[in-house]
């Protein structure tokens, strides 16, 4: 079980991402899109929406900092585990608290919203349940574990454990002790992680950095092949001509 | 000088009966699907009204189009590109389906399901977003033909800046009211700001027909051309949580049919042609500073198809050699250029568009016959054209960012063929004075008219075909290139592919070419009928 936990499952879900986003780039660029509801309502949306994407932006950069960034390193630069700490909580909590402010007003919009709620699918609200869950287990775990003065030292023992799994040999040891409540979230987590590309969270891998450096006109040419005449493409649905 | 070549369109609006005949050929053709039930790629307006969306018009609210910034540059009304990104998460302003209208269908199976009993059963409106039974209290249409009056017309934003400006009143009082119509599709502009407001790259212009698309298979929803785009052209899917847009009926413009809102139309009031423009001072002409001076600067733009150094210069930046001919006999290019009668809608919103109008006389004539006067006397019209002023300023708001000489310079024009027109039918001599003060020789007028009036199928819609572009290609165009007769699965084979019919990937039917004979032919009988 902890072989199949923390040796197996990181690199399934990961493998699961990687060619999940193939197989629906190859085979449904067609379905990949935010699925926006703000044609139905757009008050609450303008409130909710924003507030919850900064915050699990930020919740996601703090993750890949605390995962991926040794503690080594940020001594190094002269950052103590005090302060780190510190920062890591109030950040932490604040952007959860944000995010989960967020996400609850989001689902209350889409539960009394009736046209919001008719266009949620099944896989929708799965997909609701497991963000929600990995949010709420994950701050379950941090404030459980925390006082201002002392918390949790994931750093010691879930980091290295996460760096590991780069070297194709997973430090199972270190996910030994780790408590029951991180443990949960970990796996919440990286479920998460394998389902992305079949939900509507696609639309995270399709940030349009590059506008920025985009001149604003676009101009292409017509495609070759006779006029009018395209080859049929393979899509969900598939309009018979 | 890049020359760049643009099918465009021209509507005169003195013909427009109003019957939404090109919306619903329209809508039966493109939107006719779940998802967009709400969708109008064309839409027909009356004005003075509202319109579709509900006062699209008021860019303090929708902040479509482009602005110029305090740095003299051109950026999007709705901002640039960090503020985009970082309001990505939620369109800060984006209309929402009630500023359409909501969709909504009949119970009609309760017309024959409902128990025998003493009231009539009736069919209630049901909402097709929230499936309840609603109440329709506004639709793509509401205010036609001045309906709701006089609440409603104070409510167009144009009316409102008529009266700021005028300081005149425009009166609603029925007898003195005034109206027509407008008909409405995706101006395909020069300089298009869905395009810039797209994140993702993928609403583009054509490079060889200017004709604006959205990418469905690149676009991934973020809304943000349904707010860039200032005439509110560009609608969500909300089903398939894709753009889509007026396609300008790329598919039958590439075989040299009109758009299929061209074809029905029952004024025949709509052009097609090509025109060529300096593709490089498009940025610099949608920058004017002065918003009055944003006509004459896209007027300015189009290049003249007869200059042989045009065409020399067309050519060598690819336009294709029918596609330089086109311009040459192209309906737009004469209704926009030689004659100036057609403007442009909404030029402040420095989009550069490329669908034109030209503004109806007829209010003026009909105004001018009810006193008592003759409505066709060159003379008479001249004076009635700037002493009714309420339509004056009321087209300038619409055509020409509120600069009024551009269409009374329109009118009178248009004035002056009807007067030529009359002495001509009536076998007088045409007063030579009445060409020359609109600075059009008789000739021209003539011209005018028999375009304006007269013009078959083949006049009005002069479209070189995509097929005759592709010169690389041109004689495989004839044939397909998988389907020839004498090959194996090709139509005289017996059709089918190696599973059954319709099997594999294959190409679309062979109809394109036979069936673009068959209409054109059909369309030609027009010319036996009596005159
Ligand atoms: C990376 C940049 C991201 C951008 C630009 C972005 C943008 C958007 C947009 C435009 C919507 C549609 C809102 C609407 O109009 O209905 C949306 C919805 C949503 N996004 Fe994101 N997103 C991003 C990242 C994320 C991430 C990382 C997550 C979570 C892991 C996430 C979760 C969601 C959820 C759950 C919804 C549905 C909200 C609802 O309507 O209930 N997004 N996002
Ligand atoms: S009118 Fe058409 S081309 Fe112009 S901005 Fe709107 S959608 Fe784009
Ligand atoms: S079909 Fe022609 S006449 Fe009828 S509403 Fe449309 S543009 Fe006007």
């Amino acid at each position: 079980m902890h072989i199949l936990l923390w040796g197996a499952l990181p690199y399934a879900a990961f493998a699961l991402l990687v060619s999940g986003l193939w197989w629906r780039y190859r085979y449904d660029r067609f379905g990949w899109t935010t699925r926006s509801s703000e044609v139905y309502e757009t008050r609450l949306l303008n409130l909710a929406s924003p507030v919850f994407h900064y915050g699990i932006l930020f919740v996601l950069a703090g993750h890949l900092t605390g995962l991926f960034v040794p503690a080594s390193w940020t001594s190094a630069v002269g950052l103590t585990e005090r302060p780190y700490h510190l920062f890591s909580l109030v950040g932490g909590t604040l952007a959860g608290v944000l995010t989960v402010a967020g996400l609850a007003v989001l689902v209350y919009r889409r539960r009394t919203n009736r046209p919001v709620f008719r266009a949620t699918t099944r896989n929708d609200k799965a997909m609701y349940l497991l963000l929600g869950g990995a949010l709420c287990t994950g701050m379950y775990a941090k404030l459980a574990h925390s006082t201002p003065a002392h918390g949790y030292d994931y750093r010691s023992t879930l980091a290295p454990w996460a760096r590991s799994l780069f070297t194709l040999r997973p430090d199972l040891g270190a996910m030994a002790d780790v408590p029951v409540a991180y443990q949960v979230h970990a796996v919440v987590g990286m479920v998460l992680i394998a389902v992305v590309p079949f939900t509507r969270l696609v639309h995270m891998f399709s940030a349009p950095w590059w506008y920025l450096a985009r001149p604003y006109i676009v101009y292409r040419s017509r495609p070759a092949g006779r006029p009018a005449e395209r080859p049929p493409r393979r899509g969900w649905e598939s309009i018979d001509v | 000088m890049r020359v760049m070549a643009q099918l465009a369109m021209v509507m005169n609006l003195d013909k427009c009966i109003g019957c939404h005949t090109c919306s619903v050929t329209c809508k039966q053709t493109w939107t006719n699907r779940s998802g967009v039930e709400y969708v109008w790629f064309n839409n027909v307006e009356t004005r003075p009204g509202q319109g579709y969306p509900r006062r699209w018009e008021d860019q303090d609210h929708w902040r479509g189009g482009w602005r110029i910034d305090r740095r003299g540059r051109l950026v999007p009304h709705s901002g640039g590109r960090l503020k985009r990104l970082a309001t990505l998460f939620a369109n800060p302003v984006q209309p929402t389906v009630k500023d359409y209208y909501e969709p909504w269908t009949y119970e009609y199976r309760n017309l024959t399901t409902a128990p025998l009993g003493d009231d009539y059963p009736v069919a209630r409106p049901r909402s097709l977003l929230s499936d309840k039974p609603m109440k329709i209290e506004w639709s793509a249409n509401w205010d036609d033909n001045l309906g709701g009056l006089p609440e409603n017309a104070g409510l167009d934003p144009m009316v409102a800046r008529t009266r700021q400006r005028a300081s005149e009143k425009v009166r609603f009082a029925f007898e003195d009211s005034f109206m027509f119509y407008l008909p409405r599709i995706c101006e395909h502009c020069l300089n298009p700001s869905c395009v810039a407001a797209c994140p993702s790259g993928a609403l583009y212009k054509r490079s060889e027909d200017g004709i604006v698309l959205v990418d469905q298979d690149r676009c991934r929803g973020w809304r943000q051309c349904v707010t860039g785009c200032p005439y509110k052209k560009v609608y969500f899917n909300h089903r398939t949580g894709k753009a889509e847009k007026c396609t300008f009926c790329y598919p039958r413009t590439e075989v040299g049919l009109p758009t299929v809102c061209s074809e029905t139309c029952v004024g025949r009031l709509r052009y097609l042609g090509v025109l060529l423009y300096d593709a490089d001072r498009v940025a610099a002409a949608a920058a004017t500073r002065d918003e009055h001076g944003l006509y004459p600067a896209q007027l300015d733009l189009f290049l003249d198809p007869e200059d042989p150094d045009v065409r020399a210069a067309a050519a060598r930046d690819g336009v294709a050699h029918d596609w330089i001919e086109a311009a040459r006999r192209s309906p737009v290019h004469a209704l926009i250029s030689t004659y100036r009668v057609a403007l442009p809608l909404h030029p402040e919103f420095r989009t550069l568009p490329m669908v034109w109008y030209v503004p109806p006389l007829s209010p003026v004539v009909e105004a001018l016959t009810e006193t008592g006067f003759d409505g066709e006397d060159a003379g008479n019209l001249f004076g009635a054209i700037d002493t009714l002023r309420i339509p004056l300023e009321y087209l300038a708001e619409l055509f020409t960012a509120g600069d009024v000489r551009p269409v009374r310079a329109a009118l009178e024009r248009l004035a002056a063929m009807r007067a030529h027109m009359r002495q001509v039918t009536f076998g007088e001599t045409p007063d030579a004075r009445t060409a020359r003060s609109v600075g059009l020789s008789a000739t021209e007028l003539e011209d005018m008219y028999r375009l304006l009036a007269l013009a078959k199928y083949e006049e009005r819609y002069v479209i070189p075909t995509a097929a005759v572009g592709d010169a690389g290609r041109l004689e495989e165009a004839a044939v397909p290139e998988h389907c020839r007769l004498d090959e194996q699965g090709g139509p005289g084979m017996g059709g089918s592919g190696p599973f059954g019919d319709r099997s594999g990937r294959k190409a679309l039917p062979l109809v394109s070419v036979e069936a673009f004979h068959g209409l054109r032919a059909r369309h030609r009988t027009e010319r036996e009928e009596p005159e």
